[in-house]
């Protein structure tokens, strides 16, 4: 049921969210990323890994017909970019949703129960974050066969320890707060406190770290591409386009410059929104 | 005589701290009867809380630890002991709490409707009809308390966050939730105290109607000598982990037994007393981790002399039924006579020279 207070609410976050000019520009992106991304087959003039007639039509530049140009093997950048966003924008969400749930996890349980369970829990956090990720991911990506799905869980595997931190110090707070004595006093148990009490009141910096963190993922997924151990051609990623026109950068710009220019807006997207989030959901930032 | 609803025994609850172990709570014991309401009686940090919690099981352990030999029996049932499952019904189905900080005790993201229903689908306290439950049953419950609580248009305010109620509306959203489970004891630790008077008054009327109503006890944990006056039956005077006086109400204000009582009531102000400064008691509390040998008021007591170096107990005295202090003063009332008595403070915090008055 939504009440009306908290439609208030929800209208308030709003009021302050679309005060934020640079927030709106980014979300507008990234609706716009993702209806483009959902509609790719509608949308594509051509299909994105045809090759036809690879000498005529390959290394062609910008023009009417592609408006993007054609890569070495003839295939229009246009259509490709709008397939790669599929691609990078679902990565980088489920490998979002993996981090966050794993983060979330880890860190309310050490923040909630504390003592050697959150000793153990955050000298692991330590560890993993002591090895640099791109060494990580590109270690765990090598020693499987390279696929989506791997790149994806492996993406994820390596992104909730900001995430455990950040819930971690917030449960830490919360837990101290007389509601949560209350609803003990109320003769609630400890899993059923931390969970329907607790992590409702740690969700906000959560979901700016998701927003922020998603940028991050489809970075990394670019850079894991880039380097031939993620997706792999011919399906169509942003990072293994730019891969892709690396040789010819020089005399082809437009096959490294569009998918390139489609990972900066992406992620600056996520940035901005997660930037105004930040702002909109703090009531301590009140103007 | 009626077989007691509580009964403490013998209560200590110990801390490890870094500056060695606190005696907290240091061997309490007392009644509560059923439909009572018993009123402790204390400064801040002698051990008023932590009794609550103690009573309750809801101490972090560690660094906090029951001693053996304490014992906490609701109608004969040994809490101390139980299973932390039994524990959990206990809680808030035959004893509920509520809290000092009306602002926090609340959980901000939830309407206040739906933690007051949560707590009865909890405990399953249905009050109306047989074989109603779920959702839409605990919802009208909770409506119904809400109203008898004094929240004005229910139905509408069951959809409040609790940043959108004042103070003494959110104590009524505690009070509804911690009463709706129909509980025989009601701990309410300093209840009052973070609100205005005239709330405060407000509050404290409906507790009384409820218990009435409901029957239900009340152990009402506090520093405010006016709300005991309000509504309490009979009254533990708390200090340094220890009770140092058990009486009715109006003993207690008619003649306390304990010199610390009798500090409390002088520092009290008085609206047909002109004074220039209220008598204070001297000194503060002292710490946990070092509480005096002897008695534990000595040090701050104006009557003190070589017998008040032995531990005394608590002794029952003639003057009231039912009464006790622990103070060597109830074998030797003639000492009182010549004692000093409490002065009143000076400006800058220290006693003045005493003998004057």
């Amino acid at each position: 049921m939504l009440s009306r207070a908290r439609r208030e609410r929800g209208r308030e976050t709003w009021r302050r969210f679309s005060r934020h000019r640079q927030a709106i520009l980014g979300l507008a992106l990234i609706v716009l990323l993702t209806g483009t991304a959902l509609l790719a087959p509608a949308l594509a003039p051509y299909d994105p890994d045809a090759q036809t007639d690879i000498v005529a039509t390959r290394y062609q530049a910008p023009s009417v017909s592609h408006p993007m140009g054609t890569d070495r093997f003839g295939r229009d950048i246009f259509s490709r970019v709008l397939y790669g966003a599929r691609i990078s924008l679902s990565i980088g969400f489920l490998a979002i949703l993996i981090a966050i749930t794993l983060g979330t996890a880890i860190g309310a349980i050490a923040g909630f129960f504390g003592g050697r369970l959150d000793t153990v829990l955050m000298r692991g956090v330590d560890l993993v974050l002591s090895f640099p990720r791109l060494v990580l991911l590109v270690v765990l990506v090598a020693l499987f066969e390279p696929s989506i799905a791997l790149v994806t869980l492996v993406l994820g595997l390596t992104g909730w320890m900001g995430v455990s931190r950040i819930v971690r110090g917030q449960v830490l707070t919360v837990r101290e707060m007389e509601f949560v004595t209350a609803a003990r006093v109320l003769g609630f148990g400890r899993t059923r406190i931390l969970a329907r009490h607790v992590l409702p009141n740690v969700l906000t910096p959560v979901i700016v770290a998701a927003t922020l963190g998603i940028g991050n993922t489809i970075l990394a997924e670019a850079a894991l591409s880039f380097l031939g151990l993620g997706v792999q051609p011919p399906t169509a990623s942003w990072g293994n386009m730019v891969a892709s026109g690396r040789d010819a950068m020089l005399d082809a710009w437009w096959i490294t410059t569009f998918p390139g220019l489609a990972i900066v807006f992406t992620v600056m997207a996520f940035n901005l929104v997660g930037d105004g989030l930040r702002d909109a959901l703090d009531p301590r930032r009140v103007s | 005589m009626t077989s007691p609803l509580l009964q403490v025994r013998d209560l200590r609850t110990y801390f490890a701290t870094d500056r060695g172990e606190a005696r907290a709570v240091d061997g309490i014991s007392f009644e509560v009867l059923e439909g009572e309401t018993v009123a402790l009686v204390g400064e801040s940090g002698c051990g008023k809380s932590v009794t609550a919690l103690s009573i309750l099981r809801l101490l972090p352990e560690p660094p906090g630890r029951l001693l053996a030999g304490s014992s906490v029996q609701l109608r004969g049932e040994e809490l101390t002991s139980a299973a932390e499952s039994r524990l959990r019904e206990v809680r808030g189905g035959e004893i509920s709490m509520i809290f000092q900080e009306p602002m926090t005790s609340l959980n901000p993201v939830f309407t206040i409707g739906q933690q007051v229903s949560e707590a009865i689908r909890e405990h399953e306290a249905m009050s109306t009809g047989p074989g109603e439950r779920g959702p839409a049953a605990a919802k009208r419950v909770a409506i119904e308390w809400l109203d008898r609580v004094g929240i004005p248009d229910p139905e509408h305010r069951y959809g409040y966050y609790p940043h959108q109620l004042s103070g003494g509306m959110r104590q009524r959203v505690m009070i509804a939730m911690a009463l709706s489970t129909r509980p025989s004891l009601l701990i309410a630790d300093e209840p009052t105290t973070a609100l205005d008077v005239t709330v405060q008054s407000q509050i404290l009327e409906l507790l009384a109607s409820l218990q009435t109503e409901l029957g239900t006890a009340v152990l009402l944990i506090t520093h405010d000598l006016g709300v005991v006056a309000q509504v309490a039956d009979r009254v533990l005077v708390m200090y340094a982990g220890q009770i140092v006086e058990e009486a009715s109400v109006e003993a207690l204000f008619r003649a306390p037994e304990h010199p610390y009582t009798e500090g409390l009531l002088q520092a009290v102000p008085d609206l047909e007393e002109r004074r220039e400064r209220l008598a204070e008691i001297p000194g503060n509390v002292p710490r946990a981790t070092a509480w005096p040998t002897g008695c534990r008021f000595k040090p701050r007591c104006p009557y003190a002399w070589s017998r008040c170096r032995d531990v005394p107990d608590l002794l029952r005295s003639g003057r009231a039924e039912q009464s006790a202090a622990r103070c060597w003063l109830v074998d030797e009332p003639e000492r009182r006579r010549s004692g000093s008595g409490f002065g009143p403070g000076s400006p800058d915090g220290r006693r003045e020279e005493v003998g004057e008055s």
